[in-house]
């Protein structure tokens, strides 16, 4: 199980590729898929590296991406 | 719109979500637009300080101009420029009110140049977000006050002459040399770090004017990928190299 999920919602999705660029393990790519607006919408393409750092949602200018992270025995990591 | 359903397994909490002063609305702005985060950074901002129900903000004229759609608190749209002027008539008016101003340099350094200068001379009560783009977005990427030397507009085809059109306006600059402001910066958004030191320096101006110091202005710089005609990498490209340059980054009148 990865340490984190990033959800994209595919209607915000603008397709700017800007957290694709942003996140530091490879785990964003484009998907295939096309939203109503016909943005090609960004999707984790290697979910398993995915730690939850949050930078993809912290970068993202339309607000389309929530992340969650796994929780440790310590508590949230 | 609602949230595309994903299940999310047993055992994972959310870290990052929506905040809640902004609405369900879609931005306007094109794709890769660092309005979007800077929008986004001060709905964080008056969640954190928990002032949504007792802040009104003053849209612009220019792309942010729907601001009053993608937030979930009271809204003024300003005539061009005025943005300045009308805060101050609603925070004397109403001194318990949280008045923000939320503009772009066509805004705030082109037409409104004067009553955003008086108002920081005042030092009104305000807090001012200022996001240069060095371009007019909204009308089609004419040449701003604050387009870079050289840099190529569809007014400045040939790029900004500076012996004809004259040279990029430091809008803080020129603010932090006054003694009403008390606290002016520059921030950017082209990376998650610099996301993070902008969100402190929004936070930073609300919990001013909070405290009734008076005029606080965070700059933010922005890339513009369809008017500069790049992709929304090569626009954070842009900010880095070009941008900076002309504008450092950093705290210019208090902190």
């Amino acid at each position: 199980m990865p340490k984190g999920i990033a959800v994209i919602d595919m209607e915000r999705c603008k397709g700017c590729g800007l957290c694709i660029a942003a996140c530091p393990f490879g785990v964003l790519g484009f998907s295939e898929q096309y939203n109503s607006s016909g943005y090609n919408v960004a999707c984790m393409v290697q979910p398993e590296k995915c730690t939850g750092c949050t930078i993809c949602a912290q970068i993202c200018p339309d607000v389309a991406i929530e992340v969650y992270r796994k929780e440790t025995a310590k508590g949230a990591a | 719109m609602p949230m595309v359903e994903t299940r999310i397994p047993e055992g994972y909490t959310k870290v990052f979500t929506r905040p809640e002063a902004l609405s369900d609305a879609q931005y306007t702005y094109c794709p890769g637009c660092h309005h979007g985060v800077i929008t986004r950074l001060v709905a964080e901002a008056l969640d954190e300080l928990g002032i949504r129900g007792r802040t009104v903000g003053i849209a612009p004229v220019g792309c942010a101009v729907f601001l009053y759609r993608f937030f979930n608190c009271d809204f003024v749209q300003a005539a061009h420029g005025r943005a300045c002027a009308v805060a101050t008539g609603l925070k004397r008016a109403n001194p318990d009110l949280v008045v923000f101003s939320y503009q772009g340099d066509g805004d705030l350094g082109a037409i409104g140049t004067a009553e955003t200068v008086h108002a920081a001379n005042r030092g009104e009560n305000i807090t001012v977000i200022f996001i240069n783009n060095q371009i007019y977005g909204m009308t089609g990427g004419e040449m701003a006050p604050t387009t870079l030397p050289g840099q190529r507009t569809v007014t400045s085809p040939g790029g900004r002459d500076t012996r004809l059109m004259g040279y990029p306006l430091k809008v803080s600059e020129m603010l932090a040399q006054l003694d009403g402001p008390c606290y002016i910066t520059r921030q950017s958004v082209h990376d998650a770090r610099h996301v993070g030191l902008t969100r402190k320096a929004i936070v930073q101006a609300f919990r001013n004017q909070l405290e009734g110091k008076g005029f606080s202005l965070v700059e933010v710089l922005a890339a513009c990928p369809t008017n500069f005609k790049m992709s929304p990498e090569q626009g954070n490209t842009w900010v880095v190299e070009k941008a900076m340059k002309a504008f450092p980054l950093g705290d210019l009148k208090g902190a």
